[in-house]
């Protein structure tokens, strides 16, 4: 076993010693035979192949369908770092949906001129039609996925707040699962803290929002899917699955006497709660993009009648464009009166002409972000581009300053991957799954570890590469 | 349950039925090939092709009846849309639009399987593997009915599945019976001549019945016996009786769940009617090829019903 170099490594310090969150785990992987290891790594891919745990890329030969590919070397964090993270996750949550509330009410923080008013007018994930409406029990972002960077053994900082359609949840589960499946003396030796019991704090979430129109007794909670070939329907499947709740396509939906039904072959019948797992864009061919197929007719006007509560709301989307996310620290002030627990990464404003001259000076340094991109697309990582890759970006940046902010070139954390030649440092992330409902934050101990497979790569999207590890938060 | 949803649980297993048939006849006929001259092979695989309805589009990129290029074509054709592939394509595609109302072990089964032939069937299948793959289909349907018979919960999914099934299965049954019928009965003086015993084994090997017809029939084969077998004998699993049978079952099972009779039950009723009483001799004054032509489109008019009645698309 060797130490990463350059970046910090969350199993080995810098002299190459164990650090004690990973003390038990490597005193294990040290007594397993090299053929067992190899052995059971073949047997994960297997697993996850049977199972049909696959997403669906985009622009390859017609919705080919991959695995994410799966490290076993679990990635570990002990109870006192997952203290301090998810006070300052539940801290950030909290301030996400007071924002939102505010934005789409009286607007107090652009009428106390801590944010520009340009950011919304100019924000397509803005919905004029949400406007002095309130969702059932005041929640917009019934699930976020708030994406953590590490830089050292005490720095962690958000590097994007995903309160639109967060995935990934099922990797979390599945990865856990497929652990226990293969080492199941691992866990008998190491207290972890279980992650099993998401989807029916999911469904308890959901079920604590039913609209005012609910009728009593079990409400009725479904989950909309594009389809089966959207990249993401393994996970929507799991999850209605694992809710016991309904999968429904927009086709099986309809406005039927002011609520939306779906066709059962009993007939039509009403749905309180629907997790919808489609952009607000295909959410209401009515009031949205007209040539949708995804949607339901009439679902926007069922939904401000109170006929219906979809989750997460629509138009929360704004919270996950990069220009608000520079803002995050004076909105968490704002609205909780304290001081952020989890700072930002720092960022620059392209849309500031000061802030402009700088990226550009800087660009060979610096990541350049689209802000409303996500997935990875879009971005310039200036370290790893081509002159010419850089000189191409820079005429986009100064054609649309307003569309781009750039961060530093962050030293994201290591933790080692299992590799033919042993264990190898590689970069990670985490994204921990958050729940909100009226009756609090719901934080699931753990969350989905992405990992660049490549080695010095920094990108971590499945989409460009990545991998995923099971997340492990230690017992006391 | 969703009236999609109960959709594609029937198509899921009407495929996976359809391809299993598919390989019996293949094999069927691979083994007859085997055993007989040049011409008497080529008919064979004509009658295959025949059989499945695939003369057009068949001989729109084949010369002859060649064996490799039939089986190929049946399997994997690229100009053949309903070939073996893209059926258990859709098996999988039904199986996924369905996964909440299918159990782990269905799924799993059903994706091992998928994967496996998929892949067996990427590249043209040669004389050496033939046999090989026609045995990877078959085990797919074994194995996904086994996990079913297991694991699945009774309710209306469960119906749904098992009507199609049955209803595939008669079809399937019916269209080879009527085809050996024409190529083996040309005229009604036929019946019960011992003409072509090996071509009557054939149709009994392609519904997997030949063995435990000459258990039954102490070897004797003949005319009036199989069809006897194949059309009324209510213990052999691919015969239209048992299959009339265990539809009835599961579209009462469906009826009761939901609280009323719909026009599938109307319509299997009328089928009970015509068929309760009848004796092979009633078949043969009416004519076999009537009588088979009457419950196809009986059997069709049931699965048109079902899915009126459950609301599979509207």
């Amino acid at each position: 076993m060797s130490a990463g170099s350059g970046s910090f490594d969350e199993m080995f310090d810098g002299s190459g010693q164990t650090r004690p969150a990973y003390a038990e785990y490597c005193r294990w992987f040290d007594e397993q035979p090299g053929e067992f290891l190899k052995r059971k790594n073949r047997e994960a891919d297997d697993t996850f192949r049977r199972t049909g745990i696959t997403f669906n890329v985009y622009g390859e030969n017609e919705a080919e369908e991959r695995l994410i590919p799966f490290d076993m070397v679990p990635r570990i964090i002990t109870a006192s770092e997952w203290r301090r993270l998810s006070r300052g996750i539940e801290q950030r949550v909290r301030a996400l949906n007071s924002f939102l509330y505010d934005l789409y009410h009286r607007q107090e923080i652009v009428r106390a001129g801590r944010l520009p008013e340009r950011l919304l007018r100019t924000n397509d994930a803005w919905l004029a039609n949400m406007v002095g409406f309130t969702p059932p029990g005041g929640i917009y972002t019934h699930i976020v996925g708030i994406d953590l960077v590490r830089t050292g053994p005490d720095d962690f900082f958000v590097l994007e707040d995903n309160a639109r359609t967060p995935s990934g949840v099922s990797y979390m589960l599945e990865n856990r699962e497929t652990m226990m499946a293969m080492f199941p003396d691992l866990f008998s030796r190491i207290a972890v803290e279980s992650v099993s019991n998401y989807p029916r704090r999911l469904a308890r979430s959901l079920a604590a929002c039913v609209p005012p129109a609910f009728g009593g007794g079990k409400p009725v909670v479904a989950v909309l899917t594009p389809g089966i070939y959207n990249s993401a329907y393994f996970e929507h499947a799991f999850l209605a699955d694992q809710m016991g709740a309904e999968l429904v396509e927009g086709s099986d939906l309809r406005v039927v006497e002011g609520r939306v039904q779906m066709r059962t072959t009993r007939g039509y019948k009403p749905i309180d709660v629907l997790y919808r797992r489609v952009d607000d864009d295909f959410l209401d061919p009515l009031t949205f993009n007209p040539d949708s197929v995804l949607g339901v007719p009439g679902i926007m006007d069922v939904y401000r009648s109170g006929g219906i509560t979809i989750a997460n709301a629509p138009g929360t989307g704004i919270a996950d464009d990069k220009a608000i996310y520079s803002f995050m620290p004076e909105i968490v002030e704002f609205y909780t009166g304290e001081k952020p627990l989890l700072p930002n990464v720092q960022t620059w404003r392209c849309a500031d002409p000061d802030s402009l001259a700088y990226v550009l000076d800087n660009l060979a340094e610096l990541v350049v972000k689209e802000v409303h991109g996500s997935g990875g697309y879009g971005m310039l990582i200036g370290p790893t581009s081509s002159k010419r890759e850089i000189a191409a970006f820079r005429a986009k940046l100064v054609a649309k300053p307003e569309n781009y902010i750039a961060q530093p070139t962050l030293a994201l954390s290591t933790c080692p991957i299992y590799t033919a030649k042993g264990l190898a440092p590689r970069h990670v992330d985490l994204r921990p799954f958050v729940l909100v409902n009226p009756e609090g934050i719901d934080i699931t101990p753990g969350g989905l570890t992405r990992v660049a497979l490549k080695k010095g790569s920094l990108v971590v999207n499945s989409s460009q590469g990545g991998g995923t590890k099971d997340t492990w938060v230690l017992k006391d | 349950m969703l009236g999609r949803t109960a959709n594609s649980l029937f198509w899921m297993f009407r495929y996976l039925e359809r391809a299993e048939n598919t390989a019996r006849l293949l094999e069927a006929a691979l083994r007859m090939a085997l055993t007989r001259d040049i011409v008497a092979a080529e008919a064979e695989w004509r009658s295959v092709i025949a059989t499945l309805g695939l003369q057009m589009p068949y001989e729109a990129v084949n010369d002859g009846y060649d064996g490799m290029a039939v089986w190929n074509f049946v399997l994997r054709g690229a100009s053949n849309p309903g070939n073996v592939r893209s059926m258990f394509g859709a098996v999988r595609a039904n199986a996924r639009a369905a996964r909440i109302n299918i159990s782990s072990d269905v799924w799993e089964a059903v994706n091992e399987s998928w994967m496996k032939l998929d892949k067996m069937l990427a590249r043209p299948v040669g004389p050496t593997m033939v046999g090989e793959v026609l045995l990877a289909i078959r085990r797919a349907g074994t194995q996904v009915h086994g996990a079913f018979d297991g694991s699945m919960l009774r309710d209306e999914g469960y119906h749904f599945s098992r009507a199609g099934t049955f209803i595939e299965r008669a079809d399937s049954t019916t269209r080879i019976l009527d085809m050996k019928y024409f190529l083996l009965l040309p005229s009604l003086a036929y019946v019960g001549s011992s003409l072509d015993t090996g071509q009557w084994e054939q149709v009994l090997r392609s519904v997997a019945g030949a063995r435990v017809y000459s258990w039954l029939n102490a070897g004797q084969i003949e005319a009036r016996g199989i069809v006897e077998f194949l059309v009324l004998d209510e213990r052999f699993p691919r015969s239209l009786a048992f299959c009339r049978n265990a539809l009835r079952e599961n579209l009462a099972a469906l009826a009761r769940m939901h609280g009323a009779e719909g026009r599938s039950n109307a319509l299997m009723r009328d089928v009970d009617t015509r068929l309760g009483n009848l004796t092979v001799d009633q078949i043969f004054e009416q004519g076999l090829h009537e009588f088979l032509v009457d419950f196809l489109a009986r059997n069709a008019a049931i699965a048109e019903a079902i899915a009126e009645d459950y609301r599979f698309l509207a």
